[in-house]
């Protein structure tokens, strides 16, 4: 069986590890590398569970070959905050209850902050759309969705 | 116990009732809360499960051997690696639970486990589970309750002679049992209504959902012992279940419910855990058991498909004076579909003088359904809350008056027996038929619908403690697994007990081995009962603490006041002493304060929810689309208004999901077809509107704060409330789940 | 299953010519799914990300030239590719959510041979051609002469496409692709149209192109419904033989996604819509977007 030494940065960090022959970049972030925050939902990329920022932009990690990380820049949910204070995502969905069970979190905190990455104004309809890809079954995305255009406006007044 | 506050009365609490943030909260959004999949422990294996590619099947014979063989594999277990309950002369449940954890002589449906293994690796374990070889001797198979029911059907269970029917049938069959609710004259009821409908619907196995799939890891001891870590709605009960089915005493399993991503009632059974105990311990090493999500679809309970046939009659001044109730509910492998709850919710809104209400339970080749919110009830209120809409258009009266003139309502004698005490059912229809959604114009080429929901809730068993730490700050532990947002609700009835800040309360949800007995997670209950205990354990204690006070003062207890967060003298000449002060001085006035109480909790209050939706319709192409949606919910008292609002939304999302698009296609083969959530469509973001909620509080008097359950009855309405809707604008009544396009598309073009 | 990352064509072309067992990739949105069902596993995964062209888009002075491996994303966030194909945009744009967007790529949409690719009917209309890589040079064929039916493409083991070229449309000129989905995301279509009028000085049809996908094994142009439109204007006439056109060009099957019947009917709607769609952004009027 042979495994690819892959070279990159997560969060950050320079990191390297060994991942499985055909394994995904998600099985390597958990089994290899140990971030547990990236959660397998599907493994087929229909739920975004897994949701991670490769070189800025949000892509399911069970649909990245792990040596496709090669050189690339990415970050999980263990990287959001920065340090001891949290994102204005994270601080709004703890604030507007937009989280239930708490295991599509992360993915929707990732796939939400490349949308105001790339949108800082977006419209409840842009939201909705941007957020498609993640699956959420305990809240019916209602206030997922108020905290998304919440963190909006808080990084609106910050900037 | 007696209650002291006068519930009704609309008392103001300084934390019960405010928005604080969940204890929880701050590792789901950092990423640190582990889940049934996030514990590794050193020496971990990781296992697979072989499961059977036939519908039904005879096992003729089972090779392990090219998998114990291969490199990395450590244990490969079977039937044989289980006591056979079946010789042990166990209950039946015990047996079935038994078998479907792992065949034993038979295969029931695609999916069921034959085997499991643990190596190295997911890819090793994967791999020998494909390696083990079976022959099967494959058996004709039924899908649906109307196969399974057929004259000459093959019969899954060769025992099985339906309870329920006198006399008992002779000849096994597929009809596991029969309940009967009934009362008055049916066939008078008929003849005194004005207009009497009959219709029959049929409804598709869903799914729960969730979205984090089963797992757990298990490490067994040399001593016959054995740590689980798994995602429950209810560790002890998962307990009591493993253990049976391992031929173990419950105490040898010390169980740690992981934060559990999503259950909704399927996470109250049990799959792997036997497995993964038995591989760790058959191998020595922790393993580490996860589903994949084509596993959770083909192998664990969806709910019931079913066939419905619902005669109801109505005065032209819109009294329903009768209903006959006809269904069979699809248990899947083994017996235990939610039919008997489906009898007693079916009619359960309304006061109707005579009917007669009869359910089957019938197996087929299908995974053993599970329980899912409600369980029962949102199928059988499809055909009755359509029913009752085609009745109000059928005598022109608003559906909405309609269900008033005949909503259950205190006093009511409910259809399935008890006497209602106070109940807000009419409350919810008054909130709807108010709201600015109603009373808004439908916009053109839209439909509009409406529907209401019941569900009992329950009590049960629960046990809590509180201990006071040396700082004056309070922690709380549980043992009822948080699938809602409970932790807050407890941390604020500890808040609202001691007169302290939510944010000195911590609450921990602790293992089998540290907290008393609870039931599960479920059933609407834990607001209730565990928030009952664990309100009990803060009033012992500020009795505790003003005994202590008391001793302090060398005063009498009942000179001693607890308002605010401290102990007062009620002639106010000492100076009060705070949580803080008297958990200092706890050596010296009694020793450390803590208090357990635990209780079989009863007085559960019964929840009503009304709903409303406005669809926008494309007759072209028969897709709907959810324009706007109210939902008014009965919550007794929201402890916590965000996570009450936050399952009145789940339940609706869930059903309109359930509405249009969830279904289990399974080929003619017995095969699931759409085993992925890219054809198993459950509603993504941009399908919806935001969800309006309206908490009605109708206070349930049993209740410290009057609290009732409010996890489930969102869920019953919205099938029937959206082909309500389908009908009036295009006057195409669906009455088969789901209403997909096509269905609807059909329909118009039949309509012309 | 083994790795390598070529970084020219040349390379890649080599690395499958000497290992059979080769499977090249860009975004894998379908490959990995495919993988996990129980497809076999390649022995040598090649993937062409890493090879410049293919990752390029250029504009020309007559045509637009797209690298194969290229997120669909980078062509929707595109304004002046967007401005010019807002159909063939929104297609691209239509494959699976943002995630699968940041992955997906034309190359993949159209060798996967799907026939509900997204991406197909609107290349259809825009008469793409892709420029393949052969171990003897390249060759460069329409799109309509790549994918032979479900899962299978003229391409050989040894081949792979590098870019894409679409010409710029002439004057007075819209294209549009629309899909039934039951959800409105996430969903493989259940019947696809796309359409490319163009109009006179009179405001009537000059060119017209209609295309239909998922309702067939492969992606089909519609003859009869361009024949319809050519030389006339867009009315309820057109539009109604336009549909007729589309229903009776299909040659779909009953399977979980939907039924003979119902992809039959909705070729017709959406074909109509498509074009209407088409027509109003060819005479400037159009501000909506396609989600039917």
């Amino acid at each position: 069986m042979s495994r690819t030494h892959v070279n990159c940065t997560i969060n950050g960090d320079e990191t390297d590890f060994l991942s499985e022959s055909g394994g995904s970049l998600l099985n390597a972030l958990r089994d290899d590398v140990g971030l547990m925050g990236v959660k397998e939902g599907c493994g087929t990329g229909d739920c975004g569970a897994c949701s991670v920022l490769m070189d800025d932009r949000v892509t399911c990690a069970c649909l990245i070959f792990a040596p496709e990380a090669e050189g690339r820049t990415i970050v999980t949910i263990e990287g959001l905050a920065n340090a001891d204070e949290l994102h204005p995502l994270q601080q709004c969905f703890l604030e507007g209850a937009a989280l239930q069970c708490g295991v599509c979190t992360p993915g929707f905190l990732m796939a939400a902050k490349a949308l105001l990455d790339k949108n800082p104004n977006p419209t409840e309809t842009e939201v909705r759309y941007a957020l498609a890809g993640n699956l959420c079954r305990c809240t019916g995305y209602d206030k997922i969705i108020r905290a998304v255009l919440d963190a909006a406006e808080a990084m609106g007044e910050q900037a | 116990m007696t209650m002291t506050e006068d519930p009704t009365t609309a008392p103001s609490y300084k934390w019960v009732g405010s928005r604080s943030v969940r204890p929880d909260g701050l590792d789901k959004v950092t990423g640190k809360a582990q889940f049934g999949a996030d514990l590794k422990l050193p020496n971990m294996l990781e296992g697979a499960v072989a499961r059977s590619p036939h519908a039904h099947a005879r096992i003729v014979s089972i090779d392990t051997s090219a998998a114990e063989a291969m490199a990395g594999v450590h244990a490969v277990i079977t039937a044989a690696d289980l006591p056979d309950l079946a010789d042990a002369g166990s209950k039946t449940d015990d047996i079935f639970m038994s078998e479907k954890i792992l065949a034993r002589s038979k295969v029931l449906w695609e999916g069921h486990p034959v085997a499991a293994v643990a190596a190295t690796s997911r890819e090793i374990a994967r791999a020998a589970a494909d390696a083990i070889v079976v022959v099967y001797e494959a058996l004709p198979h039924v899908l649906t309750v109307d196969e399974a029911l057929a004259d000459g059907a093959p019969v899954l269970h060769d025992a099985m002679i339906t309870r329920g029917v006198e006399p008992a049938p002779e000849a096994a069959s597929n009809a596991a049992s029969r309940v009967v609710h009934e009362r008055g004259d049916l066939d008078k009821g008929f003849a005194d209504a004005d207009t009497v409908l009959e219709r029959e619907y049929t409804t598709k196995p869903v799914h729960q959902g969730y979205i984090e799939p089963h797992a757990c890891v298990a490490d067994a001891n040399q001593d016959g012992r054995a740590n689980l870590f798994v995602s429950s709605q209810g560790h002890f009960s998962l307990r009591a279940m493993t253990a049976t089915t391992l031929g173990w005493s419950p105490s040898q399993l010390n169980v740690t419910p992981a934060e559990i991503g999503g259950g909704f009632g399927g996470k109250t059974t049990i799959y792997l855990e036997p497995l993964a105990v038995r591989l760790s311990a058959k191998s020595g090493r922790p393993v580490r058991l996860v589903m994949g999500r084509d596993e959770v679809f083909k192998a664990t309970g969806p709910t019931s498909g079913s066939r419905m046939k619902i005669k109801m009659g109505v005065t032209n001044d819109g009294k329903i004076t009768a209903a006959e109730v006809w269904m069979a509910f699809e248990a899947g492998a083994f017996p235990g579909s939610p039919v008997g709850a489906a009898s007693m919710t079916a009619i359960a809104c309304y006061d109707i003088p005579n009917f007669f209400v009869e359910g089957f339970d019938v197996v087929c080749n299908k995974p053993k359904v599970a329980a899912y919110r409600a369980p029962g009830a949102p199928i059988i209120a499809y055909g009755v809350e359509s029913i009752v809409d085609e009745l109000a258009l059928a005598i022109d009266m608003d559906p909405i008056d309609l269900r008033l003139k005949n909503a259950a309502v205190e006093g009511t004698q409910a259809s399935y027996g008890p006497e209602f005490p106070r109940i807000g059912f009419v409350e919810t229809l008054e909130a709807i038929r108010d709201s600015e959604h109603y009373k808004s114009p439908v916009p053109e080429g839209y439909g509009r619908g409406v529907a209401s929901g019941f569900w009992f809730n329950i009590g049960g068993n629960s046990t809590a403690t509180v201990n006071i730490n040396e700082d004056g700050n309070v922690n709380v532990i549980e043992g009822s697994p948080d699938i809602g947002g409970s932790r807050a609700s407890m941390a604020l009835f500890a808040a609202e007990e001691f007169g302290i800040s939510v944010d000195r309360v911590s609450v921990k949800i602790a293992d089998t081995q540290t907290v008393g007995f609870n039931d599960v997670t479920g059933g609407s209950r834990v607001t209730l009962a565990t928030g009952k205990v664990v309100i009990d354990c803060c009033r012992s204690i500020k009795e505790d603490l003003r005994r202590r006070a008391a001793k302090t003062w060398d005063c009498e207890i009942d000179d001693v006041e607890w308002v605010e967060g401290q102990a007062q003298h009620v002639s106010g000449t000492e100076t009060p002493l705070s949580l803080a002060d008297l958990a200092a001085k706890a050596p010296r006035t009694g020793g450390p304060i803590s208090v357990t109480q635990s209780e079989n909790v009863r007085g559960a209050g019964a929840g009503f929810t009304t709903q409303l939706v406005d669809l926008e319709i494309d007759q072209e192409t028969g897709v709907c689309r959810v324009a706007r949606y109210t939902t008014a919910q009965d919550a007794g008292k929201a402890i916590h208004p965000s996570y009450v609002e936050g399952q009145m939304q789940g339940g609706v999302v869930q059903g309109i999901g359930w509405a249009f698009n969830e279904e289990y296609i399974h080929r003619s083969d017995g095969t699931l077809d759409n085993p992925s959530f890219l054809d198993y469509r459950i509603p993504v973001a941009s399908d919806l509107p935001m969800i309006e909620t309206i908490i009605v509080e109708v206070p349930n008097p049993n209740h410290p704060y009057g609290v009732r359950g409010v996890g489930e009855a969102g869920i019953v309405p919205p099938m029937a409330a959206i082909g309500n809707a389908i009908e009036r604008a295009t006057q195409c009544r669906l009455n088969n789940l789901p209403m997909s396009p096509i269905a609807l598309l059909d329909a118009i073009n039949r309509r012309g | 299953m083994d790795y390598l990352a070529p970084t020219t064509v040349a390379e890649a072309v080599d690395a499958l010519a000497a290992s059979p067992d080769s499977r090249v990739f860009a975004g894998a949105t379908d490959l990995i799914p495919q993988i996990r069902s129980g497809r076999p596993e390649p022995g040598l995964l090649v993937d062409l990300k890493r090879i410049d062209r293919l990752n390029a888009v250029t504009e020309g002075d007559s045509s637009w030239t797209i690298g194969a491996a290229v997120p669909t994303s980078r062509l929707t966030e595109d304004p002046a590719f967007a401005g010019q194909f807002p159909g063939l945009s929104e297609a691209a744009g239509l494959i699976g959510s943002d995630q699968i967007q940041n992955r997906s790529s034309l190359g993949g949409n159209l060798c996967n041979a799907s026939p509900a690719a997204d991406s197909v009917p609107a290349m259809l209309v825009n008469d793409t051609r892709a420029v393949v890589a052969t171990p003897d040079g390249t060759r460069t064929v329409n799109v309509d002469q790549v994918a032979t039916g479900p899962g299978s493409t003229t391409l050989t083991g040894g081949e792979f496409i590098i870019e894409f070229e679409v010409d710029k449309p002439p004057a007075n000129t819209g294209d549009a692709y629309i899909r039934m989905t039951p959800r409105t995301e996430m969903d493989i279509a259940v019947v696809g149209a796309g359409a490319r009028i163009t109009l006179d000085a009179d405001g009537n049809c000059a060119e017209a192109r209609v295309a239909l996908g998922a309702v067939a094994p492969i992606a089909l142009r519609v003859p009869d419904a361009e024949a319809a439109l050519i030389g006339h204007p867009i009315n309820d006439d057109t539009l109604a033989a336009v549909a007729a056109a589309a229903s009776a060009a299909c040659n779909p099957i009953d399977d979980k996604r939907g039924t003979i019947a119902y992809r039959q009917q909705v070729a017709g709607v959406l074909a109509k819509r498509a074009v209407k769609l088409a027509a109003a952004r060819a005479a400037g009027t159009s501000t909506n977007g396609a989600h039917p």
